[in-house]
């Protein structure tokens, strides 16, 4: 097969139809014989002393089993998948609304809800720490024993900045964005003979969930055993630990199944978001606008446990330059504690906010200048063979920079005046209160890079075991399927490798071997990775007899069973020396997008007329497959671009519920055009690179630039309010 | 059974169920108590249209309506729906993803195919306005709306 051509996928995924009929099994369709349900106790302030905890109310009820708390943890207390320190229950102090104090155990979810409800919890409110550019200050409440910053990254090299020919500056601002996948937390939690426990949950990594629960149960790992359910998405909101350790420590205590689901409310608070972001950059220029120096600092902000701070900081200071060529830069990032929500993993990974960051400043030097912005950044384009700007890499042969420009550009512009007559096609929509007099049309454009997998020198491995009999092939691994379609991918790669059998790809259990969480634009590439190599060491044990070429296969394999594992290891990578260079990235995505808008300068409102993009891709291994992921991913920055902010007031979140929290729909969905370019990754199987993430990166930025375009306002902060558009002098 | 619980008998997809509710309780979870989880809910607020079902061939959010006010209506959820050329419609555009909002999705596509025998795209999109899609970007959806009932389309459903 050659190395240019996209694969042509020969397999549906697996799951489509099961979700397709309604019998598909998601995380809160689990059920057992005998199961009873549980409830968490939550903080109903930011930041407070608990003086006192009395679940007595609730114990009166007699469908009420038992109530656990900080005392019954036997184990650890702290739990995180980077750094332990958040507690399963709050002990001494709570430090967000919504931190969990305890669990009710009733026998109905119902029951356990109304009884959660009734424990009493005394507190001594405490100053709340509501702003992050005050997290530092020498009066700051002190949130952690080690101060309040969870990470602080510099970037610097080329020299000190010198003033440059033109010189621009920006403020710019990213709300706090939830992942709001469609299914609340939810798992089963079953107790075992053997004094372990298995849960059934929805997930992105079950062994990170493993190794926290085996911990804070104080259990050695073979006895707490994980198995995915359905998984209603999770775009980084399923990394963190939520409902899983309340379960398993009830069912064990209590010797039954215990089962949750969260209130989409519950599910708001318990989650960590995207890291609002305050960015103030400087970027230097020829008149010509060849950049000379970029100038970054960005404060993230993490609340008050560290989930994935540190390396969404990271994420941030690497991508805060874009995909140019950038002679001298000088980059600060910080995440810092604070007792608003918790902030973690969400798709872009802290990319998203330095994309919004150097796109808008580019977009002001383009206007001071007076050179089309296309064509600026066309003139800095990181080129193969480039240095890039913040690790010093060299960027290798798969950096289609410049191609995706002018084939982004290129795609089919709708030249046509805003369609006032038609009501659905107001800014606003069909409830729209006029007659369209003041709307106008703008043209914005942004480029988004991130790396794909860990990097910053985490180790990274992944494990897959396929086994062939008469019945066919059967694929053991723990990818998470959150909805990607990572089952019908795997099950690819063995069509690709072994030829057309039939493949089962198992559930994911905890049982197959370390797969790594479905995250960090990666799953694809290490568990294709993983399940290739393992195709590859069964076809070499293989006897003679057996030539998978033929279709009669299955039938020489008789009664034989044949097995073969592998570990595939990602090319390693490591952390930046003191000024941020080194061998950081393994690979990275480009990406481009072009947005046209309607605005009505009257109400503030905006309609997103297109979308076009340009995606780097490695090479599609199905083409449906990655089509929908730029979809999605683009819906969710149309989201972060124009409706969807997680807003709080002293800690305290005011829209919890999709009432209030908007996301897109499909009257708000813009036709996208999609040209994929396909310039194959050296390092990774099939050349392939992550999909997920970037269309989340730019596709707000260009929004905000067409409606700069079309109105001239500012848009120094996502999401864009009306007041933002129509308060203009 | 405590005092709060009832009976009420629920036609559902041509089949008559006795349940056993509070007064309270929504249709959806009356509903996912006769092991018909198909209906997921995802916000009971009657925001997300996850939990859509029909009731004499209109569809609601079956969160928002107590079952004991359904007795004596058809109900029809996702368990009741059979489409072939529907289903093979969403698999060719890609329209499932994690799959949560698909059975809402479904269950108000075959309303809005029985009312409409031609319907154009501005109108589809206003049409499934009221479901909530978080991994597909609703484009695949509308298509496959659209490939069965787009005015160019003269096969007979």
């Amino acid at each position: 097969m050659s190395l240019t051509s996209t694969i042509e996928p020969t397999v549906i995924r697996p799951d489509v139809g099961p979700k397709i009929d309604g019998s598909f099994s998601f995380s809160n369709d689990e059920s057992t014989s005998g199961v009873v349900y549980g409830a968490a106790v939550r903080s109903t302030v930011a930041h407070a002393r608990i003086r006192a905890v009395d679940p007595e109310p609730a114990l009166q009820s007699t469908s009420v089993l038992a109530y656990f708390s900080a005392a019954d943890v036997p184990g650890e207390l702290l739990v995180g998948h980077i750094i332990a320190d958040q507690p399963v229950f709050a002990r001494d102090v709570v430090l967000h609304q919504g931190e969990p104090i305890g669990f009710v155990v009733a026998t109905s979810q119902e029951e356990a809800r109304r009884a959660a409800a009734l424990v009493r919890v005394d507190y001594e409110q405490l100053p709340v720490l509501e702003d992050p550019a005050s997290a530092l200050a020498n009066t700051a409440p002190i949130l952690h024993p080690e101060g309040n910053l969870f990470r602080r990254v510099s970037l610097v090299h080329g020299g000190p900045i010198v003033p440059a020919e033109i010189e621009v500056e920006g403020l710019w601002q990213t709300g706090r964005q939830d992942q709001a996948f469609l299914g609340p937390e939810s798992a089963l939690a079953i107790p075992q003979g053997d004094g372990g426990v298995t849960l059934q949950l929805a997930t992105q990594d079950l062994h990170a969930d493993r190794r926290q629960i085996a911990r804070a149960l104080d259990l050695s790992l073979d006895l707490v055993r994980l198995e995915l359910s359905g998984v209603g998405g999770a775009f980084g909101g399923r990394e963190d630990i939520t409902c899983q350790i309340h379960l398993c420590l009830a069912a064990l205590r209590l010797g039954r199944p215990v089962k949750t689901t969260y209130t989409r409310s519950e599910s708001f608070l318990a989650h960590p978001k995207r890291h609002p972001a305050k960015m103030h950059y400087r970027v230097g220029a020829d008149t010509d606008g060849t950049l000379r120096y970029v100038r970054a600092r960005i404060l993230l902000d993490g609340g008050p446990y560290a989930s994935t701070s540190a390396p969404v900081t990271g994420v941030a200071a690497y991508f805060a330059a874009g995909p140019y060529r950038v002679p001298t830069v000088d980059i600060v990032a910080e995440a810092v504690r604070t007792n608003n929500p918790v902030s973690g993993a969400m798709r872009g990974f802290g990319a998203v906010q330095a994309c919004f960051g150097i796109e808008s400043t580019m977009d002001l030097l383009a206007e001071k200048i007076a050179m089309d912005p296309v064509d600026l950044r066309l003139r800095n384009a990181l080129r193969p063979g480039d240095v890039f700007p913040t690790s010093r890499q060299t960027v290798g042969v798969s950096a289609p920079v410049v191609e995706l420009i002018e084939r982004c550009r290129e795609l089919p512009n709708p030249d046509e005046s805003p369609d006032i007559e038609h009501p659905y096609k107001l800014p606003g929509g069909a409830g729209c209160t006029t007659r369209g007099e003041d709307v106008v049309r703008g043209v914005g454009f942004a480029l988004g890079v991130k790396h794909c997998l860990f990097g910053e020198g985490e180790p990274e491995t992944c494990e897959a075991t396929v086994t062939l009999s008469r019945s066919g092939v059967e694929v053991w691994s723990a990818a998470a399927e959150v909805g990607q379609g990572i089952s019908g991918i795997l099950a690819q790669v063995v069509s690709e490798e072994l030829g057309e059998l039939p493949v089962t790809v198992r559930t994911a259990s905890s049982g197959a071997g370390y797969a790594g969480s479905s995250s960090a634009s990666r799953q694809t590439w290490m568990s294709a990775g993983a399940v290739k190599e393992a195709c590859r060491n069964l076809r070499s044990q293989l006897p003679a007899e057996i030539d998978l070429s033929e279709r009669t296969t299955l039938e020489s394999v008789g009664d034989r069973k044949f097995e073969a594992h592998a570990v595939y290891r990602a090319p390693e990578t490591e952390a930046g020396d003191e000024s941020g260079a080194g061998n950081v990235h393994v690979a990275w995505m480009f990406v481009a997008h072009r947005a046209i808008v309607d605005v009505d300068t009257g109400l503030g409102t905006v309609r997103i007329v297109q979308i076009a993009t340009a995606q780097d891709v490695g090479r599609a291994m199905n083409r449906l497959e990655v089509e929908g992921q730029i979809r999605g991913g683009i819906a969710q920055g149309i989201g972060l671009a124009l409706t969807e902010e997680l807003c709080s007031e002293m800690g305290l979140v005011t829209n919890q519920g999709f009432t209030d929290y908007l996301l897109p729909t499909a009257a708000d969905m813009p036709p996208v055009l999609i040209d994929l370019v396909e310039t194959p990754e050296p390092s990774s199987p099939y050349g392939l690179k992550g999909v997920g993430e970037p269309p989340t990166l730019s596709s707000a930025p260009a929004i905000a630039s067409a409606v700069r375009a079309a109105t001239g306002a500012a848009v120094s902060r996502l999401p864009i309010r009306p007041e933002d558009l129509v308060l203009l002098t | 059974m405590n005092s709060r619980e009832v009976f009420t008998d629920l036609l559902v997809n041509g089949e008559h169920q006795s349940v056993e509710v509070e007064r309270d309780t929504s249709l959806l979870n009356a509903l996912r108590s006769l092991g018909l989880t198909g209906t997921t809910g995802a916000c009971e607020e009657g925001e997300c249209g996850s939990c859509t079902v029909l009731l004499d061939d209109t569809p609601i959010c079956s969160c928002l309506l107590p079952a004991v006010v359904c007795s004596g209506k058809r109900i029809v959820s996702i368990e009741g729906v059979v489409d072939p050329a529907l289903s093979d419609a969403l698999i060719k555009h890609g329209a499932v993803q994690c799959g949560f909002c698909t059975p809402g999705f479904i269950v108000r596509i075959t309303a809005l195919l029985t009312e409409h025998e031609h319907i154009d795209r501005d109108r589809v999109r206003e049409e499934l306005a009221g479901n909530l899609c978080r991994c597909t970007g609703y484009e695949a959806l509308i298509n496959a709306v659209l490939e069965l009932a787009s005015p160019q389309d003269t096969r007979q459903r």
